[in-house]
């Protein structure tokens, strides 16, 4: 019988491919042989649109790239514009920068084990999942006033200081995840048939991992331990307590014990950086580039017009070039900024960890079927927004 | 009531037609309240509501969606093989319908001295006071079974995408492998009542045990087998909405896509009435209630096991089902069939 090959389009519109990917697939049966990635379909153009933005302007695009993760992104773009100009952040400042970034892992990893159960066919664990997700979007919106494209951070420090209740909420949620966590585990590591789609499932060796330059859980999940909270610290994570997990078997189950163990770690730094936040500013004492505190912008007239100076004109910052990278729930997110002494960036340079993960598909979907490429999609936890950025 | 036709009273005929109807409207009510159960029951498992809006409860929900799709455009697509497209929706449906016919739902009703039988293919002798029904009545079911299958398949192939594609091949596949487990299953029970009727397999019940008791290992397995046979989760990989896209229903519209959804559940209604009839007594129970009760009470109940299983299980791989059929259940019902064969080769005669 002559047998051919057929090509199947996934995406950009399929319910798997999480955002507007698309995914020439060849199938001899419902074997893969090939896989063409088709990226681009939410290119909004976010580093040519920040060389035409001030420093403060360019920040809001930053948390529409990882839309799962918009307090990542802005923290490894303040993070990189302050090594620029060299300030240093006040401790508290910091500290609530931390908070934030492990909540905003936590939310991450919620959508990826709910979209990863989906897509396998657990259903229930995405409702929770939500249910769970949501106590972090309103603790975003406490903070900022927006769900999800939040912007709270600064150059310099934040925007405000936590507001009254934040800190019950946060408690509640440290002391109730972790039954959570156990209830997932309950639905899904237990479960035969989960095993039986995870294990064995998108297997990337420990060279090939690096090889391809993937970064964070999916690393990990290979046997690397690298880490770079631990290995590069920045914002003071060095000051924290946590564990880094690390697979063995380098499959889709390893990956999803290592983002579990992660979930728990990042529980625990919240609850250590709760009991180190001591009150103090949350804005760095660098006049020349941070806004002047509103009372001084309403009440005087020197306030307004530093108010009006960094608005309309933003700040100069020395020429260089700084490369910053942070541990975004998804892998290495990192910022190459380059300034030519001017008070917009000369150039904006994103590694987006997705982007490099995706890289790795066609290597660990090849040979499988077609239920596997969606467990691969969705082990690699790509987001859209941050590929085509 | 003396005149007879083809050999029958007329009274036979009018009690025929009524219990077509109302199995016929049982099933389709159940049908249309089955989509809303599993929205309710699934959607309290998952912490939410289900619908709410439409009515009490929602409760005028399976309406609403009757309606809705019955007023939606009518698309067939212009690569489509228009014959087979059109006529898969009804290939699946009516086996889904018609195995109902041999599935005993009550005890015999008199009515003005004329007593029926509660199973549409069955006849009640009045002067032997007896009843005869099918007695063929299992492989009636399998036989139906299958072809529902072919409307499967037919949709995918006729839709000419490549999605419905994978679909319907999965299908084929999926289902005729897991025939193969039920009906070695069934065999057991066979062995045991030593009768294809069904009205035999439950009279045998309703003497001693359930066969669940007795067994065991092939209730388990006709029950999944059955789920993967009516594509239920965790098996419900020809329609599996995160690969396929729906797979084989992707390009329907409107009723027809309508029908495989009442083609759905409509077997999935007829697979725990056979698992009642075979496994879980029939319609026999405690006394103080009427037998067709006790039917729907266990219907009902199996039903929501299905619905259970969806809440909490992931999906298996095409491999891996195929392995799960061929290389687990079908030795085991082998060895239960053998095991069955000993156990009655040794205490019952």
């Amino acid at each position: 019988m002559a047998s051919e090959i057929m090509t199947l389009n996934m995406g950009p519109q399929h319910p798997s491919t999480h955002g507007v990917l698309r995914l020439v697939v060849e199938l001899d049966g419902e074997v893969i042989q090939k896989i063409t990635p088709h990226i681009g379909y939410l290119h909004r153009g976010i580093e040519k649109l920040s060389e035409h933005r001030t420093y403060h302007q360019a920040l809001p695009l930053t948390d529409r790239m990882d839309y799962l993760a918009p307090m990542h992104n802005n923290l490894g773009y303040v993070l990189a514009v302050e090594k620029l100009l060299g300030i240093e952040v006040p401790e508290r400042a910091e500290t609530i920068r931390v908070i934030m970034a492990e909540l905003t892992r936590l939310k991450s990893h919620l959508v990826w084990i709910a979209c990863h159960a989906l897509d396998i066919g657990a259903m229930t664990v995405f409702i929770y999942a939500f249910r769970e997700r949501e106590k972090i979007m309103e603790l975003y919106e406490m903070v900022s006033g927006a769900r999800m494209t939040s912007n709270y951070f600064r150059v310099g420090g934040l925007s405000r200081d936590l507001p009254a209740g934040f800190e019950s909420a946060v408690q509640e949620i440290v002391d109730t995840f972790p039954g959570h966590f156990d209830t997932y585990e309950g639905l899904l590591t237990k479960n035969t048939i989960w095993l039986q789609r995870t294990i064995g499932n998108g297997v990337i060796s420990a060279e090939d991992a690096i090889d391809f330059g993937i970064s964070g859980p999916a690393l990990r999940g290979s046997g690397v331990d690298f880490d770079l909270r631990r290995d590069l610290p920045y914002s003071g994570y060095e000051k924290y307590d946590f564990k880094v997990p690390v697979g063995e078997n380098c499959d889709t189950f390893d990956r999803y014990k290592v983002r579990l163990v992660e979930m728990r770690e990042a529980v625990k730094i919240i609850d250590q950086a709760m009991k180190r936040l001591k009150p103090g500013p949350v804005l760095a004492d660098a006049p020349q580039v941070c806004y002047p505190p509103k009372e001084s912008v309403y009440n005087s007239i020197e306030g307004l017009i530093h108010h009006f100076k960094i608005a309309s004109e933003g700040f100069p910052v020395p020429e260089g070039e700084v490369y910053q990278g942070v541990e975004n729930p998804k892998g290495e997110l990192g910022y190459y900024m380059v300034s030519d002494g001017g008070s917009k960036p000369y150039r904006m340079r994103v590694r987006p960890p997705s982007f490099v993960n995706l890289g790795a598909i066609e290597k660990m979907a090849k040979g499988s079927m077609i239920a596997d490429l969606v467990a691969v999609i969705g082990t690699l936890d790509i987001v859209l927004g941050e590929i085509d950025r | 009531m003396d005149t007879l036709i083809l050999g029958l009273p007329v009274a036979y005929y009018i009690a025929m037609v009524a219990k077509v109807l109302v199995a016929f409207v049982f099933v389709l009510l159940t049908v249309a309240y089955a989509t809303y159960a599993e929205r309710k029951i699934i959607g309290h498992m998952q912490v939410r509501l289900g619908p709410m809006r439409t009515g009490w409860h929602g409760l005028l929900q399976p309406i609403a969606d009757g309606v809705k799709l019955f007023f939606k455009e009518e698309i067939v697509p212009t690569q489509a093989s228009k014959f087979a497209f059109l006529i898969a929706p009804l290939v699946a449906l009516i086996p889904a319908f018609i195995s109902f016919a041999v599935i005993p739902f009550g005890a015999p009703v008199t009515i003005a001295g004329y007593t029926v039988p509660l199973q549409i293919a069955a006849f009640y002798d009045q002067a032997g006071q007896q009843v005869f029904d099918i007695n063929v009545g299992v492989l009636y079911i399998l036989a139906m079974a299958s072809l529902g299958v072919y409307g499967v398949v037919l949709a995918g192939w006729a839709s000419n995408s490549k999605y419905s594609l994978l679909g319907g091949l999965r299908s084929a596949a999926q289902m005729i492998s897991y025939e193969l487990a039920a009906g070695l299953a069934i065999i057991a029970v066979f062995m045991l009542s030593e009768s294809l009727s069904l009205h035999k397999i439950v009279a045998d019940q309703a003497n001693g045990a359930w066969y669940v008791f007795k067994q065991p290992l092939a209730f388990v397995i006709f029950f999944i087998c059955s789920l993967a046979e009516i594509n239920r989760t965790p098996f419900d990989l020809p329609e599996a909405e995160t690969e396929l896209v729906s797979g084989f229903i992707t390009e329907y519209s409107s009723m027809k896509y309508a029908m495989f959804f009442m083609a759905e559940y409509a077997n999935m209604i007829t697979v725990c009435a056979v698992t009642t009839t075979l496994f879980l007594g029939g319609w026999h129970g405690p006394a103080f209630l009427p037998g067709w009760f006790w039917f729907v009470a266990k219907v009902y109940f199996l039903i929501f096991c299905c619905m259970w299983i969806r809440a909490t299980y992931p999906r298996y791989r095409y491999d891996q089902l195929m392995r799960l059929g061929w290389k687990v259940f079908l030795p085991l019902t082998l060895l239960n069939v053998v095991a069955t064969g000993v156990w009655v080769m040794v205490f019952n005669k």
